[in-house]
């Protein structure tokens, strides 16, 4: 029994490690993905393009102007003289957002009238125009507040004295910074390791398929368990190497805390990988070549990233679709990895997240094996 | 039914894909150190019955055995007796030969006391000694299916299953291939074999030739040839070689006619008679015919004669 799986498991290894393409798809674009998300994957909303129509050019209106290019959220790359030229503007996407001042607001301001400003905004991207909206609330809204205390301070200084004030004191916990790159990087960590360690797993098996060695090797006395654990425990222990090597680069590169414990978050991660291990061989089974078996592949990804709260919250998700996360070992896995590195929370907080891996783990390696028996008829 | 001497016997093995019937209640006995040919047309259920033998399909219903072992009930150890090529070429490419090789030998647990001298043996057989280190995928067809028999035979399985092993391979290293196989067989090993050339079913010491799932006929060669072809085999060469084809199969006094590369093999009663029979009745029809002579029949011609017989049109596959 041990020699039949030393076997395998040395066939396996030549096989991956031989070739110098394959040795550097193992490890080559989990370091430059973990970079890419680093880098590009963000929520924040910074440098809206945003062009400036100005009708009024008074003092006032050029303060306000000042506010918009002064602030890092906004990048007025156009000045226009002419309302009529925002629509091109707009469409060639030179800039999402547009300013209108019209004649007559310097005026309004100062009589304390209401004064307009138009804004016109590209909403084919929700978020960003969400974001942008409410950024120039921020900004003129403060300006309009900075406006009234100046007006207040010259006629009645005393009033201000009485003016009530809010304060909001922000204390962002875990990540103070309020860092996109932290929430990302420990949940790209969970993205690679499914991606590479499905398609591994699904591919070794399914090449055999294809070239014909799977049938040569089921006339041999090799047992079904020594052939699926010959197939499951390079691709387990490659998944835990890539584990380590990204959350490397996450904490020596992007300086990622890991607040946590490394041992809570291996188990996590081993209990990931069972589930992973899982989802590849049922691929395999379900897949006569390896183009079926890519088709496949991609049908569990884009659901397992999109529904683990990776990049937007389940909890605003629809119902339904939140039960739907439950069955997704992804969504245990980001919570796991964002509570070890950025909250620090050790067993006490994060075992029944552990434990549905768990079971998840044991349900798909089941059934997985059962239907691979099946698939070699 | 001999058990003690029968390597393989199968009774009454059935294989249904859904509703098609891919081998249809055949029986047949192998004896130890026979070279046992299996022969038929494409799809006509040879690999199907050779992959039921090797456990590999689950039969619908019947019975094979193996070295005495029930193939359903105990596929485990009918593993361990037998080897296996199958039709597809099926080592690892991206392997050396001495992986390859080590890698099968680690499969069947070939001991250590015996495994340098089989992995020598194997070597030595496929003629790769010098080129251990070479992939397995940069050899030339004929090395390659030495070194997948070598593969399936280094836990000396008393029982061979070899699935088209020579298609696609150069005379001389059919040859060669041949050459071990029956220095395996006189070493005791039984030889299950498929075939498409007919040269190689004539070195089997017993044949057996299915068509759409059923058994046509078996027998030595020799006996085949005398059983199924009643009557003399007559050569033609004439003009328009379709059209004399047509003409003949219908024609008085030929039993059966078919296309053998550019020439006709007819199955007539008497060869003497039918001489002059065949030339007249071709030239009122206004066919000139250059030769006319009786020939022995072999084994391709019982093949070709057996299978349209059945299928009524001549075989799909020019055998080469
Ligand atoms: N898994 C399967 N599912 C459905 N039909 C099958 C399956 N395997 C084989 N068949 C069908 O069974 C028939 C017999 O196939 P088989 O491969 O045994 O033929 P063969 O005699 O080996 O032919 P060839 O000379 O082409 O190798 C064919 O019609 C084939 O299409
Ligand atoms: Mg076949």
């Amino acid at each position: 029994m041990i020699g039949r799986l030393r076997h395998m498991l040395i066939k396996e290894f030549i096989q991956v490690f031989r070739d110098k393409r394959a040795r550097f798809f193992l490890f080559g674009p989990p370091i430059i993905q973990m970079l890419i998300f680093g880098y590009a994957a963000t929520l924040e909303i910074k440098h809206v393009p945003t062009a400036i129509v100005d009708y009024d050019n008074s003092q006032v209106s050029r303060d306000l102007i000042s506010r918009f290019t002064a602030s890092r959220y906004f990048d007025v790359r156009h000045r226009l003289a002419d309302s009529r030229q925002i629509a091109a503007v707009i469409e060639r996407g030179d800039a999402v957002l547009a300013i209108q001042i019209n004649a007559g607001f310097a005026r309004r301001v100062r009589k304390g009238q209401v004064a307009h400003v138009q804004v016109i905004v590209d909403s084919s991207n929700s978020n960003t125009a969400l974001v942008g909206l409410g950024y120039v609330n921020e900004v003129t809204g403060a300006f309009a507040g900075d406006y009234q205390l100046e007006t207040l301070q010259r006629t009645s200084p005393l009033a201000i004295a009485r003016m009530p004030k809010i304060v909001l004191d922000r204390r962002p916990w875990y990540n103070t910074d309020m860092s996109s790159q932290w929430f990302f990087v420990p949940g790209v960590i969970g993205n690679l390791l499914l991606v590479i360690v499905m398609t591994l797993t699904a591919f070794a098996v399914v090449r055999e398929r294809e070239i014909g060695t799977l049938e040569q090797i089921m006339v041999t006395p090799i047992r079904r368990a020594e052939f699926i654990l010959g197939k499951t425990i390079p691709f387990f222990l490659i998944g835990l190497f890539d584990a380590l090597l990204i959350s490397s680069v996450g904490t020596l590169w992007f300086k990622v805390p890991l607040r946590g414990s490394l041992a809570v978050l291996t188990l996590g991660t081993v209990l990931f990988l069972f589930c992973v291990l899982g989802i590849g061989l049922f691929i395999s089974t379900v897949s006569l070549t390896q183009q079926q078996a890519m088709v496949t592949g991609f049908f569990f990804i884009m659901p397992s990233i999109i529904f683990s709260g990776f990049g937007s919250p389940i909890s605003s998700m629809p119902t339904f679709l939140q039960y739907l996360t439950y069955i997704n070992p992804m969504r245990y896995y980001q919570t796991v990895l964002r509570g070890i590195y950025l909250k620090g929370v050790g067993l006490e907080a994060l075992w029944p997240h552990l434990a549905a891996m768990a079971l998840i783990g044991g349900v798909m390696l089941t059934i997985s094996i059962l239907r691979f028996h099946k698939s070699l008829e | 039914m001999n058990g003690a001497s029968s390597a393989v016997v199968v009774t009454d093995l059935v294989k249904r894909f859904g509703d098609f019937v891919a081998v249809d209640a055949i029986s047949l006995e192998a004896r130890k150190g026979e070279i046992f040919g299996f022969l038929g047309p494409n799809g006509a259920g040879k690999s199907t019955t050779i992959r039921m033998l090797c456990g590999l399909l689950r039969p619908t219903s019947g019975q094979a055995q193996v070295s005495g072992l029930d193939v359903a009930t105990q596929p485990e150890q009918v593993r361990q007796n037998i080897g296996y090529m199958s039709q597809k070429f099926s080592l690892y490419n991206d392997l050396t030969v001495s992986e390859n090789l080590n890698f099968f030998a680690g499969m069947y647990s070939v001991g250590r006391s015996d495994l340098t001298s089989r992995l020598d043996w194997a070597i030595d057989m496929a003629g790769l000694r010098g080129r251990e280190n070479s992939f397995t995928g940069t050899l030339a067809a004929g090395w390659k299916q030495r070194l997948a028999l070598g593969c399936a035979v280094l836990h000396r399985p008393q029982v061979l299953f070899l699935d088209e092993p020579t298609s696609g391979v150069d005379p001389l290293s059919r040859r060669k291939f041949w050459d071990m196989i029956h220095t395996m067989a006189a070493e005791g090993v039984t030889v299950f074999v498929t075939t498409h050339y007919m040269d190689e079913a004539e070195y089997c010491n017993r044949l057996v030739l299915i068509d759409r799932g059923k058994i046509v006929a078996s027998g030595s060669p020799l006996e085949l040839k005398q059983k199924y072809m009643a009557g003399d085999l007559l050569l033609v060469e004439c003009d328009e070689i379709g059209t004399a084809l047509e003409l003949l199969q219908g024609a008085p006094g030929v039993d059966d006619a078919a296309i053998f590369g550019n020439a006709l093999h007819l199955v007539v009663p008497k060869a003497s008679a039918a001489i002059a029979a065949v030339t007249s009745y071709l030239s009122q029809h206004g066919i000139t015919v250059q030769t006319i002579e009786p020939i022995r029949p072999s084994l391709e011609d019982v093949f070709v004669s057996l299978t349209t017989a059945r299928t009524g049109a001549a075989t799909e596959k020019p055998i080469p």
